[in-house]
């Protein structure tokens, strides 16, 4: 006695196919929207004070490190206090409502709450130090700045991303005197100056 | 050809109660699939659900507190998630010995018993299969464990038997639930010949892929199975191998010995074939199979039971005579600790469990007893568990570094996840019980007398045959 209709052998066929599309096309579809270069690059959060990158580090030509002091010593980058604001608006553009914040914050003393940008995920430790020593450009990571009105973020910062570089980091290297430069033709120009041994074991980034 | 033979020729027993007939088989082992379910499966499978319930409520706790609800702390890292895994995955070695090894070597005792026995491997394999899914902590990263293209541009460490082991079991549950299923088709054809109502009929006749029993059809099936028999040979060595380098190609004193291979595949099948012991004394009696299920296979069990206890004592002495003959401090104190330290009540159970009680099969009268076949069965489960237990935890508790040393206690977490993972496993089986023949059938026929070329018909109905039988 017949069951099922003749047609039903074609079915493992069909499964096999629709399985094997079906898997690509999950695999494809987290790949592209899942990962950091869909979901982090361009994130670009209002800040309490609407200050342009593009006017002070562009335009007026300011190197990176007067207001981001540390960068060169410390594994955490800086955010500059108020203070180092005032060090010009308390004489430049005293009355600019565009300011106010920044004023409030120097007479309370209570700091301003810029909201980060440039996230690593808890488990991963960065240092700024290293990367700059050995002659990484800050345009690598962070784009061009100089030209951002808002900041944004420019790379993804994700794993595969780092090391890519970590794996090869020839092309990414500047002259030591050139990291602030914004200029990315420069990336790639310069011998390390020292030998790079850049982690690529699970423990370099993940203590 | 001589092996061929009507297996009383070689000078062996009957395999089945000689009177069986081929329908005799077919009735007994179709209706338990076909009547309702007696009180007492009722009973199991509510029970086996239950603890289901628990596993479910206990790993969606583990999951939303992490695994710090587990008494895993360091220095013992590993405890209970690990040793579930490992005797679980031992408890699935029996299935394919029986089914591959027995049968290349032409075991003919195995049919009434390898169905069973590989289903119970499969269970086994997906209980064993659970613990490392759960005890990674963070466990929507539990893909990490397989080599997928991913967007991190990062491998698993092909070098760390871990990843060998996702493979080894990996491959073991596929071979064998492939080799199950195959030889299922027959009998699936026959319950779907045997249906009465439609729904039967259409999961039975899908599932038995339009089997017609045709003479290419036995001939393919033939084959196939050979092949898969002879793919799961090495794999009834090869999987509990790689879990034992789990421990081996660590440096942990108590884990990094060589003897780990062979001492864990015969501590395995051991397991196994107890908790088939134990399984098909039960079914035995609710589903009255003793035709089918003979004190033979009892007794052949058994003797296995005891060769494979008998190595693991070996495999015990001989790690406390090299941790000696070594002259490491270290190895002799975690041997010496293992036996008279803080743990020493695990280590005598262990002992006693795998090492005495099976000892009794050397008499025949204790080695055909029912009740002391199936106490001795648990006790081996036991004692299994105790073994990787002891393994695990004696070896971690105090390693290098004496200002570390520590004491492991589960929490009512450990102990829900475990019993919750039997429960599974019960679940499951009696769900097999159930709707799938759990003796091979088809196979089971080949042992009759009557399935033989020289079988001699009762004197009214032979005419046929009669002349060139007896041409030797």
């Amino acid at each position: 006695m017949q069951i099922f209709p003749r047609s039903l052998n074609r079915l493992p066929a069909i499964v096999a196919i629709g399985v094997a599309l079906a898997g690509g096309l999950v695999t494809s579809l987290v790949w592209y929207y899942f990962t950091p270069k869909h979901t982090h690059v361009g994130y670009e959060p209002r800040q309490p004070v609407p200050y342009s990158h593009w006017l002070h580090a562009g335009q007026m030509g300011m190197d990176c490190r007067y207001c981001h002091s540390n960068i060169e010593r410390a594994a955490h980058a800086q955010i500059p206090p108020t203070q180092t604001c005032m060090n010009c608006h308390s004489l430049v553009r005293t009355d600019s409502a565009r300011l106010a914040p920044v004023r409030e914050s120097w007479e309370t003393g209570r700091a301003i709450e810029w909201v980060k940008v440039h996230r690593l995920p808890d488990h991963a430790y960065f240092d700024h130090s290293v990367h700059l020593s050995a002659g990484v450009g800050c345009v690598t990571c962070h784009g061009r700045i100089d030209r951002m009105e808002v900041v944004r973020q420019d790379q993804p910062l994700s794993m595969g991303w780092c090391l890519d570089c970590h794996r090869n980091p020839g092309p990414n290297i500047r002259p030591i005197d050139q990291i602030t430069n914004m200029d990315p033709s420069l990336s790639g120009t310069a011998q390390p100056p020292r030998p790079l041994a850049p982690p690529q074991t699970c423990s370099g980034c993940h203590r | 050809m001589s092996n061929d033979g009507p297996i009383q020729d070689i000078g062996e027993k009957h395999l089945v109660v000689p009177g069986t007939t081929f329908r005799k088989i077919t009735e007994a082992v179709s209706r338990v699939t076909e009547n309702p379910a007696p009180r007492g499966w009722w009973i199991m499978f509510l029970a086996a659900v239950s603890f289901t319930g628990v596993l479910g409520l206990a790993i969606g706790y583990l999951f939303f507190r992490g695994v710090g609800v587990w008494g895993n702390n360091s220095p013992v890292g590993w405890a209970w998630d690990i040793t579930n895994f490992v005797w679980w995955v031992g408890i699935g070695h029996a299935g394919t010995l029986i089914s591959a090894v027995l049968f290349l070597f032409r075991q003919k005792w195995r049919t009434s018993i390898n169905r069973f026995a590989e289903a119970m491997t499969i269970f086994a394999v997906i209980c064993a299969l659970l613990f490392p899914g759960i005890h990674v902590g963070r466990v929507w990263h539990a893909y990490y464990m397989f080599p997928i293209p991913n967007s991190m541009s990062i491998w698993p460490n092909f070098k760390s038997p871990l990843l060998w082991d996702v493979f080894a079991v990996g491959t073991y549950f596929t071979v064998s639930t492939l080799f199950w299923f195959v030889g299922l088709i027959p009998d699936l054809a026959t319950l779907r010949d045997r249906s009465v109502n439609s729904v039967r009929r259409m999961v039975y006749g899908f599932l038995s892929l339009g089997w017609r029993s045709s003479n290419r059809h036995w001939q393919n099936y033939e084959r196939a199975y050979m092949i898969l028999a002879a793919l799961s040979t090495p794999l009834v060595l090869s999987v509990h191998s790689v879990v034992s380098f789990d421990f081996a190609t660590s440096v942990e004193p108590g884990w990094h010995t060589t003897i780990f291979p062979p001492y864990f595949v015969a501590g395995a099948i051991f397991s196994g074939f107890a908790m088939v012991m134990t399984l098909m004394l039960v079914a035995r009696v609710v589903f009255k199979m003793n035709d089918l299920v003979t004190m033979t296979h009892i007794e052949l069990m058994n003797k296995i039971i005891l060769a494979t206890g008998t190595i693991v004592g070996y495999a015990y002495a001989m790690e406390f005579f090299i941790a000696w003959y070594s002259g490491n401090e270290y190895e002799r104190y975690v041997f010496l600790n293992r036996a008279f330290g803080p743990y020493a009540w695990a280590y005598w159970t262990m002992i006693s469990c795998n090492v005495i009680s099976p000892q009794l099969y050397w008499f025949k009268r204790l080695r055909t007893n029912i009740p002391l076949s199936f106490v001795i069965s648990i006790f081996v489960n036991i004692g299994m568990w105790f073994e990787r237990f002891v393994i695990i935890v004696t070896s971690l508790h105090r390693d290098f570094i004496p200002s570390s040393w520590g004491y492991f206690h589960p929490t009512p977490t450990d102990i829900a996840i475990y019993m919750g993972s039997l429960g599974l496993f019960f679940t499951l089986f009696l769900l097999f019980i159930r709707w799938v023949p759990m003796i091979a059938m088809a196979e089971l026929k080949s042992v009759l007398p009557e399935a033989s070329a020289h079988h001699h018909a009762h004197e009214d109905h032979d005419h046929h045959h009669a002349q060139p039988a007896k041409a030797e």
